[in-house]
């Protein structure tokens, strides 16, 4: 006797859990168009290239001692945090997390402005007050400042799709959490509601393979992310998170399915921390043959052969935004190196509204 | 005898407890392997004691701090460490709600540690830089101590971890790698709920704790310079709190400055102050005074983190005016 609904839990429950090192192929799913417009290949390239030089701009700071504090590289995550802001309207909003400076950059926040905050200038979104990668919103843009306490952006975001949702707005909220964010608490309750109230959401999972030193299976004893978020009730993908496009449609069908009213989306991005967790961490602990696998795979690079061999652009055109983004990362160091520290006497102003 | 940094004096209590009883473990993120946590606490356990005993677990602080509950209900005497004292909030109910109430409530024993690496000046930002110490010597149930150098370090880890009752241990992150000091070898304890005079003085007692006690020893230094004689308390452990040193001391000197990182406002200096005023009355020549955080989040940039903190500088303008008074 056939037992279709049985098999499948057997196959869910015994199967080998995905190694979370080769992203699947995945199926079309035909809300997207499958051909992305050319100037739109190239801005996405253009805003990697523009957060790729930035993050190694700033690790090089660091490193010879002019950063102040700690800071997170997202090296590596560039194919994730650009395509999370390019796939939204302008009314929309985002939450980004520690690595997603491509998100900040994308959606309006000036490179001047990102190193104003990591080096505790006035001209700082957080004015001195909140370090590195934290604290850097700006509600004008649409951006939600990183909580450290993982996963604070998750039930935020939530609730602000659910104002759209109260409110009868067609706008949508998106924010990203990590492969450790999703052993934590809130992420299933967030997500949870989340389809309960089919809230106009998107929670893209960066699945880097670690949370700080401990690799994913130490985390969890199967790696079945998109399953989870799947059963709960909402729609769930995995995707190649080094492959911009993938993921640029990706998230683009869920932010229309959301606006649209079709409900909440979990995008599983599979990708690698390039990088320590931060700039003090040399992770040791990530063998060496990983991380040469993914440099092979590397996103900005990717993307970059790519517009090339499909003849999207010549090697001029990329050069010119690669100076570009080079002169303007110059021009922000500068500019942020520059300015001026917050007066201490502003310690306690805007504590309350 | 043989120094140790303040950091190293926390690794060594642990192994030692570990050593003694084979129902100690410890548990926490990233404390496993060779990593050994985010400050390198923990670095060697996992080798010299076995991944059992030294357990890596995912960020899920509320259920790895209740886990800690049941494990202690059993008999385990887990050391929990959390990887910042500010993420010790995302496992509030575990500790306030169910470990602090345990034994009242029908008798059962929580015998575990958390490890809080706290306190900042080190430009960490809002999120890395915090001393909830207050939230938990609210909460009826709880001990709470705080070590100001290598020697408490150890002795009040290692009386913790055999306490029968849940310790939380507030480590001052800022004093890490930056004090050393005289620690014993093997066996060394310091009780819990009692304070030290660190440095005798008759002018005016400064009661402090944690990286605040190094801070109000340079300021009693300076202070003496100008002959103002500084006693120093260091309190070592907020709960149970040894009032009986603070007021031995404050009925000799007849003034009080009490000094800590934390926010001053409902902070443990309140506490302090207020059985100063209630019990000491009779000797005061001058009203009780703290220094302590402002009330803001602690700021990131130097200046504004600057302003924040209490430091030796501020310490001694305060105790200047104290004993003008
Ligand atoms: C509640 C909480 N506990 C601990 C931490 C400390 N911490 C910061 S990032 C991190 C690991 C995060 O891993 P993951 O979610 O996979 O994100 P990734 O850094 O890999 O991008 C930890 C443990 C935190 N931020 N929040
Ligand atoms: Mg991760």
């Amino acid at each position: 006797m056939s037992d279709p609904l049985g098999s499948q839990i057997r196959e869910a429950l015994f199967a080998a859990p995905a190694r979370p090192d080769e992203p699947e192929p995945q199926p079309e799913s035909g809300e997207a168009p499958a051909d992305l417009p050319d100037d739109l290949r190239i801005d996405l390239y253009r805003w990697m290239r523009l957060t790729r030089t930035l993050d190694n701009t700033m690790v090089d700071m660091w490193k010879q001692g002019r950063g102040l504090g700690g800071t997170f590289s997202g090296r590596g995550h560039e194919g994730i945090s650009v395509p999370m802001a390019m796939a939204l309207g302008p009314d929309d909003v985002i939450a980004p997390m520690h690595r997603d400076v491509g998100s900040y950059l994308v959606r309006g926040m000036t490179p001047a402005r990102v190193f104003g905050n990591l080096l505790g200038r006035v001209t700082g979104p957080s004015e001195g007050r909140d370090a590195n990668l934290h604290g850097m919103g700006d509600l004008s843009l649409g951006i939600i400042g990183y909580v450290s306490h993982i996963p604070q952006q998750i039930p935020i975001t939530l609730g602000m799709a659910m104002s759209f949702r109260y409110r009868g707005e067609p706008r949508v909220a998106l924010t990203a959490c990590g492969d450790g964010g999703t052993t934590t608490g809130p992420y299933h309750e967030s997500l949870n509601m989340a389809a309960l109230y089919s809230a106009p959401m998107v929670l893209v999972v960066q699945n880097n393979q670690y949370a700080y030193s401990t690799p994913l299976d130490q985390q969890m004893a199967t790696f079945a992310i998109t399953e989870r978020a799947a059963a709960y009730g909402l729609t769930a993908r995995t995707e190649d998170g080094n492959d911009v496009e993938a993921m640029f449609r990706s998230i683009k069908a869920a932010v229309d399915r959301a606006r649209s009213g079709g409900g909440p989306t979990v995008i599983e991005a599979r990708t690698m921390r390039m990088l320590g967790h931060a700039i003090h961490d040399g992770a040791e602990y990530v063998p060496r043959e990983l991380l040469e696998r993914w440099e092979a795979r590397d996103p900005v690079d990717h993307q970059r052969r790519r517009l090339l061999s499909e003849g999207v652009s010549g090697e001029a055109g990329l050069a010119e935004i690669d100076a570009w983004a080079r002169a303007e990362i110059n021009a922000a160091v500068a500019e942020a190196e520059a300015a001026p520290f917050p007066d201490p006497g502003t310690v306690s102003d805007r504590i309350y509204a | 005898m043989r120094e140790l940094t303040y950091i190293a004096a926390i690794s060594e209590a642990i192994s030692h407890e570990m050593e003694r009883d084979p129902d100690v473990l410890v548990l926490g993120e990233d404390v496993g392997g060779d990593f050994g946590g985010a400050f390198k606490v923990t670095k060697g356990l996992a080798a010299r004691f076995g991944d059992r005993r030294v357990l890596n677990t995912p960020l899920a602080e509320q259920s790895f701090i209740g886990m800690a509950n049941g494990m202690a209900l059993m008999g385990l005497r887990p050391i929990v460490e959390v990887q910042f004292a500010d993420f010790i909030s995302t496992g509030f109910d575990s500790i306030v709600q169910s470990a602090a109430t345990i034994h009242y409530r029908f008798g059962g024993k929580v015998p575990w540690v958390i490890r809080a690496p706290s306190d900042g000046g080190i430009r960490s930002g809002p999120f890395h830089s915090q001393n909830p110490e207050a939230w938990f010597v609210h909460t009826p149930g709880l001990k709470v101590v705080a070590p100001s150098n290598p020697a408490d370090a150890k002795g009040l880890l290692c009386s913790a971890v055999r306490d029968p009752n849940p310790v939380i241990y507030f480590e001052a992150k800022p004093l890490y790698r930056s004090l050393r000091g005289p620690v014993p070898d093997g066996e060394h304890l310091v009780p819990i709920g009692e304070a030290k005079v660190v440095r005798p003085g008759t002018d005016l007692t400064v009661v402090a704790y944690g990286s605040q006690v190094s801070q109000a020893l340079a300021a009693a230094t300076d202070l003496a310079a100008d002959r103002i004689e500084a006693e120093v308390v260091d309190l070592r452990s907020l709960k149970p709190l040894d009032f009986e040193t603070v007021a031995k001391s404050v009925s000799r000197t007849s003034r009080a400055l009490v000094v800590h990182s934390a926010n001053r406002l409902a902070g443990v200096g309140a506490e302090v102050s207020a059985r100063i005023s209630e019990e000491c009355f009779e000797w005061l020549d001058a009203p009780v005074t703290r220094l302590g955080g402002l009330d803001v989040p602690v700021p990131f940039s130097p200046p504004l983190e600057d302003a924040y903190r209490p430091d030796a500088h501020k310490i001694a303008a305060a105790a200047r005016r104290l004993a003008a008074y």
